[in-house]
C-alpha cells in the first residue's frame, strides 16, 4: 500500500476551493451553484459562451461582489481564507490572489516600472515603516526599494519589455499593455493568478507568446492560475482543467481532452438547434487542435 | 488662390453651427444679464430700480461675438493644429529639461526679493500672500492633485489651523513654534475625521459633500462664540518671535527686540520681512514634503488610487487609508498654513475662511496643471496679482478672473504646466538597452 502511494501521480493540494457560489443580480441569476477547485502548480480555465458568468466568478473570488451565497476558501501555505467574507484589498495583499482584467487596467498616465512598483505597495509600506523611514531616507528602506525595482526590471527583462520601462502605460500597445497588466500581477507575489480573457485582441505570435509566459509562471513558480479565454486553442493547449460554465452553471469539467468532445459543451456553443455540427468556429473547443 | 490656401474657407455648415451655437450663449446671456447687470438697486431704497439696458447690450454682444469666434477659430485653426504641437507645448518641452535649474533660480530671486530696492511694505506683503496661496495650492495638489480626490472645502482646515493656533497661543500660552505643529496636527486630525465618512463618495459626490463641511466649520466658528469669538472672532495674536527676538518697538521688560539685538533703528518693516521669510519656509517644508511623499510608496499609491481605484484594490491597496492619509496631510499643510495666516494677520474671523477661498485655492491647483508643483505658482501669482494689477477696474475683477479660467480650460483643458514626471526610473537600463529583435 505505502509503495502505491508514491506510485499516484502527485495530486496537488487543493489551493482554491469554490462550493455552491451563486450570484445574484436582481432578476438575473449569473451565477448559478457552482462548485470547482483550483489546484496549485496548475492552470484551471474557466470557459463558456458571453455572458456565462465567467468575469462574474472572478469577481466574487477576488471581492469585487459579495455572493449571494457559496462559500469561496483559499489554502495559503498553512493559513487559510474565507474568501466570501474578506474586503477586495486583503484578499489581493493577505491571502495572494492577482487578477487581470478582461478591459486593461493598468494605471494609464504612470510609467510601466511605477505600475509594477505600486503592485508591491504592502511590502514597500512595511520597509517605509508606513512612510517614515521612507521620508528620512533610511537605509531599509532604501534597500527593500531596490529590491522591488529590481523585480520589476526581472519581470519587464523576462517580457523584454525593459526598453518601455520608463514610458507611460497609456501610450503602449494593446499587447504590451496585456503583458504589462499580467506582470504588474505578478509583482504582488501571488499565490493564484487570475486571467480574464488575457489573448483578447491579441495576434497569433504575441497569443503563442502569452501561452508560453502562462506555462512558465505554472512551472516557475508553483501558484495556481485561473484562466477565463475565449481562444480555444490556447486554452486546450495549455490547461490542466477545464470548467465549462453556461447560464451561470457548471455543464462539464475534466481535461482538454475530455471537454473537447463533450457533447453538452458543444451544444452550448454552437446553439440546442445542432448539436451534432462540426467545431468549425474559432469559439468552439474543438478549433485549434494542433497542440 | 494662394489666398484661399494660407487661410482655408470655412464651409457654410460649420458657419450655421457657428451662429447657432453663438444664438444659444447669448440668449443664456441675456437670461443672465439682465437681472445680474441690466438691474441696480437704488441707494435711496425710495427710488425705483434702476434698469441700465447698455448693460445687457454689451453683455450680450460679448458673448455672442466671443462664442461665434471661438467656434470659428476650433473650425478653422484647431484641425491644422491638431498635427502640430501647440506653441507652449513647444516652449515648455524645450524649458523642460532646465526645470529644476529653473525652480532653484526663482526660489533665490523670490529669497532675494525683500532685500530690493523696489521691495517696500506693500509689495513684500503681496508676496506672502502669493506664498500663501502656493502654499495651500501645495497642500491641495496633494490631495486633488495626487491622489484625485475633489475636495471643495479645503478652507475648512486652513481655518481649523488657524483657530487652533489662536486658540492655543491664548489659553495656553504656547509660542509660535510650539502652536504650529500642533495646529497642523489638529487640522490633520479634522481632515482624517471629515474624510472618514465622505471617502466612500466619488468626484462630484465627494465635492458637493466637503463645500457643505467646509461651510459647516465656518457657520459653527459664527455660531460657537465662547469659544471664537463668533462672528468677530478673535484679535490680538501676537506676531512670533525669532529665537526669542520680538518684533516691537518698546519689548516688554526681560525680552530683547530683534533692533536692539542688532543694534540698528526700529522699522516696522523689519517684522513684514520676518514674516514673509516664515512663509517662504513653510511653503518650501510644503514642497520639499510634496517632492518626497510622492516618491514612497504611499505617494505611488494615491496616483495609482487617482488613475484607476479597482485596480489599486485588486493590488492590495486600502482605498480608505490610502485616501484618508492623503486627506489628512493635505489639511495638515492647511492648518500650518492657517497658523501662519493667523499670526500674520494678528486677528481671526469666520469671514476669511469663506467658500471663495476654496474654490481660489482649488483654480490655483487646476490652473496650474493637476499635480505640477510648478504649475501652482504660476497659477497662484496669476490670480492673486492678476487681480492686484486690476484692481482700478475692481468692478470687472470676478469677470476678468472667470474670463482666465475659461481661457485655460478651452486652450490648455489639463492646466497650464501639466507635465508629470515620473517618481521613480530605470532610466540607463533602459535607455541602453534595444528591443530584442
Ligand atoms: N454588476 C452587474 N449588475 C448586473 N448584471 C451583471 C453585473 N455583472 C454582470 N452582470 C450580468 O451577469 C451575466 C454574466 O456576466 P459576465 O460578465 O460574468 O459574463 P462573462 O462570462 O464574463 O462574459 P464575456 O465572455 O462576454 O466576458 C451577464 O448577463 C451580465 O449582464
Ligand atoms: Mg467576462
Amino acid at each position: 500500500m505505502t509503495v502505491a502511494v508514491a506510485d499516484v501521480p502527485a495530486v496537488p493540494p487543493d489551493l482554491l476551493t469554490v462550493a455552491h457560489l451563486s450570484m445574484r443580480f436582481g432578476g438575473l441569476l449569473a451565477v448559478d451553484d457552482l462548485s470547482f477547485v483550483a489546484r496549485a502548480g496548475q492552470i484551471t480555465a474557466l470557459i463558456g459562451p458571453n455572458g456565462a458568468g465567467k468575469t462574474t466568478v472572478f469577481n466574487c473570488i477576488t471581492g469585487f461582489y459579495r455572493p449571494t451565497a457559496g462559500h469561496i476558501a483559499l489554502e495559503r501555505g498553512d493559513r487559510s481564507f474565507d474568501l466570501d467574507q474578506l474586503s477586495g484589498h486583503r484578499i489581493a495583499r493577505d491571502a495572494g490572489v492577482a487578477r487581470t482584467f478582461q478591459n486593461i487596467r493598468l494605471f494609464p498616465r504612470m510609467t510601466v516600472l511605477e505600475n509594477l512598483l505600486v503592485a508591491q505597495h504592502a511590502k514597500l509600506m512595511r520597509a517605509s515603516a508606513f512612510s517614515l523611514a521612507g521620508l528620512l531616507g533610511l537605509k531599509g528602506f532604501r534597500e527593500a526599494e531596490a529590491r522591488a525595482m529590481s523585480l520589476a526590471e526581472d519581470w519587464l527583462t523576462r517580457l523584454g519589455l525593459v526598453h518601455v520601462a520608463d514610458r507611460e502605460c497609456g501610450t503602449l500597445a494593446y499587447g504590451i499593455q496585456r503583458k504589462i497588466e499580467i506582470a504588474r500581477a505578478m509583482c504582488t507575489e501571488p499565490c493564484l493568478l487570475c486571467l480574464d480573457e488575457p489573448a483578447a485582441g491579441l495576434n497569433p505570435r504575441e497569443t503563442a507568446e502569452l501561452s508560453r509566459l502562462i506555462t512558465s509562471i505554472r512551472g516557475e513558480f508553483g501558484i495556481g492560475v485561473l484562466l477565463i479565454e475565449h481562444d480555444m486553442g490556447l486554452v486546450m493547449g495549455i490547461s490542466d482543467r477545464i470548467v465549462v460554465l453556461d447560464h451561470g452553471a457548471c455543464i462539464a469539467e475534466g481535461k482538454p481532452a475530455e471537454i473537447r468532445n463533450n457533447p453538452a459543451v458543444i451544444r452550448a456553443y454552437l446553439g440546442e438547434e445542432d448539436p451534432r455540427a462540426g467545431p468549425g468556429s474559432t469559439d468552439a473547443p474543438g478549433a485549434g487542435d494542433g497542440a | 488662390m494662394a489666398l484661399a490656401r494660407a487661410a482655408p474657407t470655412v464651409s457654410s455648415g460649420v458657419l450655421r453651427a457657428a451662429f447657432g451655437e453663438a444664438l444659444v450663449a447669448a440668449g443664456i446671456a441675456f437670461m443672465l444679464a439682465l437681472p445680474l447687470a441690466g438691474l441696480r438697486l437704488p441707494i435711496n431704497p425710495m427710488d425705483s430700480v434702476i434698469f441700465r439696458p447698455w448693460w445687457v447690450v454689451v453683455a450680450v454682444a460679448t458673448v455672442f461675438l466671443g462664442r461665434l469666434g471661438l467656434a470659428l477659430w476650433r473650425a478653422r485653426v484647431a484641425p491644422s493644429r491638431r498635427n502640430g504641437v501647440p506653441l507652449l507645448d513647444r516652449a515648455l518641452a524645450y524649458i523642460l529639461p532646465w526645470r529644476r535649474g529653473i525652480f532653484v533660480a526663482f526660489v533665490l530671486l523670490v529669497a532675494i526679493l525683500p532685500l530690493m530696492p523696489f521691495a517696500d511694505r506693500r509689495v513684500i506683503d503681496l508676496g506672502a500672500v502669493v506664498l500663501i496661496y502656493v502654499m495651500l495650492g501645495w497642500g491641495l495638489n496633494i490631495v486633488v492633485g495626487l491622489a484625485g480626490l475633489l475636495d471643495l472645502g479645503y478652507v475648512a482646515f486652513y481655518a481649523v489651523g488657524a483657530y487652533s493656533y489662536t486658540l492655543l497661543i491664548i489659553h495656553l500660552d504656547l509660542n509660535f513654534w510650539a502652536a504650529l505643529p500642533l495646529a497642523g496636527a489638529f487640522a490633520a486630525l479634522f481632515g482624517v475625521l471629515l474624510g472618514f465618512p465622505v471617502l466612500r463618495l466619488r468626484g462630484d459626490y465627494l465635492a458637493i459633500v466637503t463645500l457643505g463641511f467646509g461651510e459647516m466649520i465656518r457657520i459653527i466658528l459664527i455660531n460657537w462664540s465662547s469659544l471664537t469669538g463668533g462672528s468677530e472672532g478673535i484679535t490680538s495674536i501676537p506676531t512670533p518671535t525669532l529665537f526669542g527676538l520680538t518684533f516691537t518697538a518698546v519689548p516688554a521688560p526681560g525680552e530683547t527686540a530683534f533692533h536692539q539685538f542688532f543694534g540698528i533703528p526700529f522699522a516696522g518693516v523689519h517684522r513684514i520681512i520676518f514674516l514673509y521669510y516664515l512663509i517662504l519656509a513653510l511653503a518650501l517644508l510644503t514642497h520639499v514634503f510634496s517632492m518626497r511623499i510622492r516618491r514612497l510608496p504611499v505617494g505611488r499609491a494615491w496616483e495609482a488610487l487617482r488613475e484607476d481605484e479597482i485596480a489599486a484594490r485588486a493590488l492590495g491597496l486600502n482605498p480608505v487609508m490610502v485616501k484618508l492619509s492623503a486627506f489628512g496631510l493635505g489639511a495638515m499643510f492647511a492648518g500650518f498654513a492657517g497658523a501662519f495666516f493667523a499670526t500674520r494677520q494678528g486677528f481671526i474671523n469666520p469671514s476669511s475662511f469663506t467658500f471663495i477661498e476654496s474654490a481660489i485655492i482649488l483654480a490655483i491647483v487646476v490652473l496650474g496643471g493637476m499635480g505640477s508643483q510648478m504649475g501652482v505658482i504660476l497659477a497662484a501669482l496669476l490670480l492673486v496679482l492678476l487681480p492686484e494689477v486690476a484692481r482700478d477696474f475692481a468692478e470687472f475683477r470676478m469677470l476678468l478672473f472667470g474670463g482666465a479660467m475659461v481661457a485655460v480650460m478651452v486652450w490648455r483643458p489639463r492646466g497650464l504646466l501639466a507635465h508629470r514626471e515620473p517618481t521613480a526610473t530605470l532610466g540607463d537600463l533602459s535607455r541602453g538597452r534595444e528591443p530584442a529583435p
